[in-house]
């Protein structure tokens, strides 16, 4: 019997030397199955690393690591006087991927596929406009069908986009993933063939790797493209494994099934800095979580009560117990990391005697409330109901008595957005690295009702954001923006609870891998020692 | 009368005696009564027996390990979690919960299925036709995802929970009361009853019942059994009970994240309701063994 | 005969519709909707989202959409998936060979290790191997399953290292999907070391998912080899000198397993259905673990869809056993 345990120990081990041989393919565990391969089409980060970050390519780009916009596919560009018109002029020879069967490109990237591109999502009466849904949700979410008035093909290798309003953000929208550049010849080919869906499912890039295989749930394969115009990428094949689970995801990359995996659990990070085999890369990320206190209900219209309840939260403890270390306190609405950040501004403590004195003083007694909790996990609340538990039993001190909240993600989001809550616990990842990208979208008047979770609307405050908004002078919007933080820390309509740091573990023969702070995960550039 | 009993041989026993008698053999059985019983009294007494307060937050006593681990402490026999609750006071403030649940659950789906397996079973024709289809319907989804999807419907809190698991674990009950009744139904007995003029509901649950209700008991037995099981998959996948409420499945479910760190987060719960759940089922057997006339030969 | 199996299959009519109102009906009343959860924390402005409903015909009248369903079903087409707008039955297929292959493996497990193990506890009734069968069998009954899965997981694959963690294969291997049944697929690759890898990723999820049809085959087959061993004719087999072996394969075994077999296809329903825990715990790519996220994202067709195909297939099983239960046992079909 021993015997035979042994023995197949051995074969076991003999298996595990035999793949890892084969060495030159390189495994993401990712955390989901995209929701498809259009980019355009779907808002999640998973769809993206999966379609965006290596099939396609931009006109121009973020220099991964950063928020710097450099040349993609556009070797240049130039902006009119007015602001008004943003020429591109592309670059020539860029290839898109060859399929082994189905679609094989007969011409370069050239205006067409620009158009073809762009015309798709803007225009409601494109062939293309209705296919696969036809649900453009960061195109018409970023305002760009009133924005972009025309785009004109002015030759094989210059593109034109006239605006209807000068827009400095522009060219950083130009590098977002839905503004991938697909086939325009795939796209011809598809509807002649009479199956145009195909192209969502199924696209040629023309990015650093060709998707060949997907299995839903479980694994996509691609190739590296040996025609990249930046080179052909060090990885010859790489695998997303789909594993779902954070602490599965861990147990992999510890056995070496995987190289990189992404959000691993706060609860592992001190083993995995302890692992010999793998290294731990970090970076602030670009996110806030915050406790929202629905301002147009009583009691929480009185700032008193706010307060009081900003001071009653145990930051310290949520850091130790949800976070395990792996976040920072937060104390403004917007990151550390984000230009214009108020470092000036002081936090409430954690005082709970103020925290009395100030709930006697707005008169309240007896306060029942309750806490609602997320039922999913994000970086920036990796988990609320652990933090609703601890904020109730500090609450509790100071005789507010809270229960715990949760719906299913949808109605949590639909029920927030309408005001149901008394408080409730949700967040903020950037888009794009502006300042109004967060305090516009979360706590400006015209969010009430929307992103505006604690429905306030503070006339003093949006005065600034508004204003700022308007300006292109980065120092005068600075001045702004850090004003406008300071009100929101004395009206407290949330309680800021913190920023997560983003943990990227990877195994060590894995080199050139550069965390996103938009949240992306990049192979081009990365390689097997 | 007193002389009579001495000179005759074998005493004659309640029922109780011969169901006791029976029942007292199984070892197991008599074992898993004795655990239930230990649990109930857990249960009952929860708040004095109790080392701490199952909410109280240690926040100096992080993922303590159990006593016997290097580390540990008799402050915290079997160690705290995440958040610095004594996870054994917890267990012990879960009995309360699991067994409660247990109960509610059995009564609800016991009480309905009675009724509808009766009304089937006694009055036949299309009311038959149209409960036991609905039977079928039911027993030819996946039950978890049936339960899954009325939690959602009610929103995910205990109550609702057990109501889930009441309506999925319904079918069995309907099935068996049918069949019984029909069983019983044409017997001598029930007839002469319904000859003498008995009305229907009367013939149905003081006639037909009492004499169904020995199968009726064992499958209560295991449902109460399945009703834990089906509670702690339903809080492990987030839709049992709300924080801090500490149910067992959500505790295993809250503390998964720590499963390579402290093995004890995970591995009390679980093992209390592998024993728990076992000593229904040791019950359930023995009762069917002294229930079972088959078996009385 | 034939009336007896036309009976059956007749009285599956109703049970069908009933599921498709059924499935259709609890799906909306969860509250919350498609769009609202594929917005997540951005939103979707009021206007957009009336464009959304309208553009995936959530605005049409509940008695219109249910009628496109049905009429759907008999034209074979149950409709796109609301997220990623893939055809419902070419999703289905794609992950329902995990499921089959999985369902396989845990029913040989089960039933290699529950068959033997039930008869030999019945024949030495009352010994020590009686009694740890009943109470392994028991115990196994008893798991809560994911909590056994993580168990397991822990040891044999985190600490000891023996088995892999999770998915159907290594992944560094290329193989071309034929049949989408790993163990197939990887033979037809050539590749030895495919095949292993393919079966060692088997291994715990089999394991898992068999015990408790493990824990009721032996169970069954112990109290059904009892019965048979006490009736009449077994006695005069034995008394007539017969040897105990010959008696028990021969005479008692026969008679024993049709209850075991009728145990057995019942619980290959329940398999087949898709074991939830199990999928989602061992991230294995199959049905359950499918339904269970289209009931999360509101993904209506899919899970109309995927639970009308699930709920057939144990109808079918249901109807197969009953049958082959008529068959086998005529006083049952006479009874109908």
């Amino acid at each position: 019997m021993k015997k035979g345990i042994a023995k197949l120990t051995l074969a076991l081990a003999a298996t595990a030397v035999a793949a890892s041989v084969q060495a030159q393919t390189f495994v993401f565990c990712s955390e989901g199955s995209p929701e498809g391969f259009n980019p355009s089409l779907y808002t999640a980060g998973t769809t993206f690393d999966a379609s965006s970050k290596t099939i396609f390519n931009r006109l121009v780009e973020f220099e991964v690591g950063t928020t710097t916009v450099v040349p993609g596919l556009a070797e240049s560009w130039s902006v009119s006087d007015d602001g008004l018109e943003y020429t591109f002029n592309l670059r020539k020879g860029v290839k898109f991927h060859a399929q082994k069967k189905g679609f094989a490109p007969s011409r370069d990237f050239n205006a067409d596929d620009v158009l073809f591109t762009f015309q798709r999502q803007d225009d409601p009466e494109h062939p293309y406009h209705k296919v696969s849904g036809g649900s453009y949700e960061y195109y018409s979410g970023m305002g760009m069908p009133e924005l972009v008035t025309e785009v004109v093909k002015v030759d094989d290798y210059t593109v034109k986009f006239v605006l209807s309003k000068p827009e400095s953000p522009f060219i950083a929208n130009m590098a977002m993933d839905f503004a991938s550049i697909f086939s325009a010849e795939q796209a011809d080919a598809m509807l002649a063939a009479g199956t145009p869906e195909q192209l969502d499912l199924n696209p040629v890039g023309t990015g650093p790797f060709q998707m060949v295989q997907y299995k839903k749930d479980s694994l996509i394969r691609y190739l590296g493209n040996q025609d990249y115009w930046q080179g052909a990428p060090a990885i010859e094949k790489l695998v997303f494994s789909i594993t779902p689970d954070a602490s599965v995801r861990y147990a992999k990359l510890k056995k070496g099934e995987c190289h990189v995996m992404p959000y691993p659990n706060p609860a592992d990070i001190e083993q995995m800095k302890a692992d010999e085999d793998i290294n731990l890369l970090s970076q602030e990320g670009l996110n806030v979580g915050y406790l929202a206190f629905n301002t147009q209900k009583a009691p929480f219209d009185n700032v008193k009560v706010r307060q009081a309840l900003n001071y009653a939260v145990n930051k310290q403890a949520i850091l130790d117990a949800v976070f395990q270390g792996s976040g920072k306190a937060a104390k403004n609405p917007i990151p550390p990391t984000m230009w214009s950040y108020n470092e000036a501004v002081q936090d409430y403590p954690y005082d709970l005697e103020k925290a009395k004195a100030l709930l006697a003083e707005a008169g309240v007694t007896d306060l029942k409330t309750n806490i609602w909790a997320m039922p999913v996990q994000r970086p920036y609340n990796p988990n609320a109901r652990r933090m609703a538990e601890i904020i109730q039993a500090d609450w509790a001190k100071i005789g507010v008595e809270a229960e715990v909240v949760s719906y299913e993600w949808g109605e949590y989001l639909k029920r927030s957005k309408e005001g149901e809550h008394d408080t409730v616990l949700l967040g903020w990842t950037g888009d794009n690295g502006d300042p109004d990208n967060f305090l516009s979208v979360l706590l400006s008047c015209d969010a009430v009702g929307g992103g505006n979770r604690a429905m306030w609307c503070d006339e003093e405050f949006d005065k600034i954001i508004m204003k700022a908004k308007q300006l292109t002078n980065i120092e005068e919007r600075t001045k702004l923006y850090e004003e406008a933080q300071v009100v929101f820390k004395a009206k407290a309509p949330w309680a800021t609870i913190a920023h997560s740091v983003t943990y990227k573990p990877l195994r060590k023969e894995v080199q050139g891998f550069k965390i996103d702070p938009l949240g992306g995960h990049h192979f081009y550039g990365v390689s097997l020692k | 009368m007193s002389q009579a009993t001495t000179v005759s041989g074998p005493k004659v026993q309640t029922p109780f005696q011969e169901f006791w008698g029976y029942f007292s053999q199984n070892s197991g059985a008599v074992a898993g009564l004795f655990f239930i019983i230990l649990m109930v009294i857990v249960a009952l007494f929860a708040n004095f027996l109790a080392p701490h307060s199952p909410i109280e937050q240690y926040r100096d006593a992080l993922l303590v390990p159990p006593v016997w681990v290097e580390g540990g402490s008799w402050t915290y026999i079997l160690g705290t979690d995440d958040i610095g609750r004594d996870i054994l006071s917890r267990l012990m403030h879960g009995a309360r919960l699991s067994l409660f649940i247990g109960t509610l659950v059995v009564t609800l789906s016991l009480g309905l299925g009675i009724i509808l397996g009766l009304v089937a079973g006694y009055f036949r024709g299309t009311i038959e036709v149209v409960i036991m289809r609905g039977v079928d319907i039911m027993l030819a989804m996946p039950s978890l995802l049936l339960a899954i999807a009325i939690v959602a419907i009610l929103g995910p809190s205990l109550m609702n929970a057990a109501m889930a698991i009441a309506i999925v674990s319904l079918p069995h009950y309907v099935r068996l009361a049918r069949a019984s009744t029909i069983s019983e139904a044409n017997k001598d007995y029930v007839i002469a009853s319904r000859v003498a003029g008995a009305g229907s509901l009367r013939l149905m649950f003081k006639t037909i019942l009492p004499n169904c209700l020995a199968p009726l008991i064992v499958q209560a037995t295991l449902g109460f059994s399945n009703a834990i099981l089906d509670m702690a998959a339903l809080g492990f996948l987030g839709l049992g009970a709300q924080p801090p409420t500490p149910e067992w499945g959500s505790m295993l479910a809250d503390a998964l994240q720590f499963v390579q760190r402290a093995w004890w987060v995970v591995t009390f719960p679980g093992l209390v309701i592998l024993l728990t759940v076992l000593a229904f089922n040791l019950m359930g057997d023995g009762l069917r063994d002294a229930l079972d006339p088959k078996l009385k030969q | 005969m034939f009336q007896f199996i036309f009976k059956k299959l007749l009285l599956v009519v109703p049970t069908f519709i009933g599921i498709t109102l059924l499935t259709f009906t609890l799906i909306r009343m969860i509250p919350g909707d498609p769009i609202e959860i594929m917005a997540g924390e951005r939103g979707v402005s009021p206007e957009r989202h009336a464009q959304l409903r309208s553009e995936l015909g959530l605005d049409q009248p509940i008695l219109v959409q249910y009628f496109d369903y049905v009429q759907g079903i008999f034209q074979g087409d149950l409709g796109v998936s609301l997220i990623t707008k893939t055809p419902v039955i070419e999703e289905f297929l794609s992950l329902f060979p995990a499921t089959v292959e999985l369902a396989f493996c845990a029913a040989m497990f089960a039933i290699i290790i529950g068959l033997p193990a039930g008869i030999i506890a019945a024949v030495k009734r009352g010994s020590v191997f009686d009694h740890s069968v009943m109470t392994i069998s028991l115990t196994g009954y008893s798991m809560p399953i994911f909590w056994w899965a993580l168990l397991l997981m822990l040891v044999f694959s985190v600490n000891l290292d023996l088995t892999p963690v999770s998915g159907r294969m290594d992944v560094t291997y290329w193989i071309d999907e034929v049949t989408g049944f790993m163990l197939i697929d990887t033979l037809l690759s050539g590749e030895e070391g495919a095949f292993k890898s393919a079966v060692h990723h088997l291994v715990l999820p089999s394991i898992v998912l068999g015990t408790i049809p493990m824990a009721v085959i032996a169970r069954m087959t112990r109290s059904s080899m009892l019965e048979v061993l006490g009736e009449d004719y077994i006695r005069t087999a034995r008394s007539k000198g017969m040897v105990p072996m010959r008696v028990i394969v021969v005479h008692a075994l026969r008679n024993a397993l049709i209850p075991v077999i009728t145990v057995i296809g019942l619980q290959v329903g329940i398999l087949l259905s898709g074991a939830i825990l199990t999928e989602t715990i061992f991230a294995w790519p199959g049905i359950g673990k499918w339904l269970i996220e289209s009931i999360g994202r509101r993904d209506y067709p899919v899970v109309q869809g995927g639970i009308l195909i699930v709920a057939t297939m144990i109808i079918m099983v249901n109807l197969f056993v009953d049958i082959m239960y008529g068959v086998v046992n005529p006083r049952i079909r006479h009874a109908h």
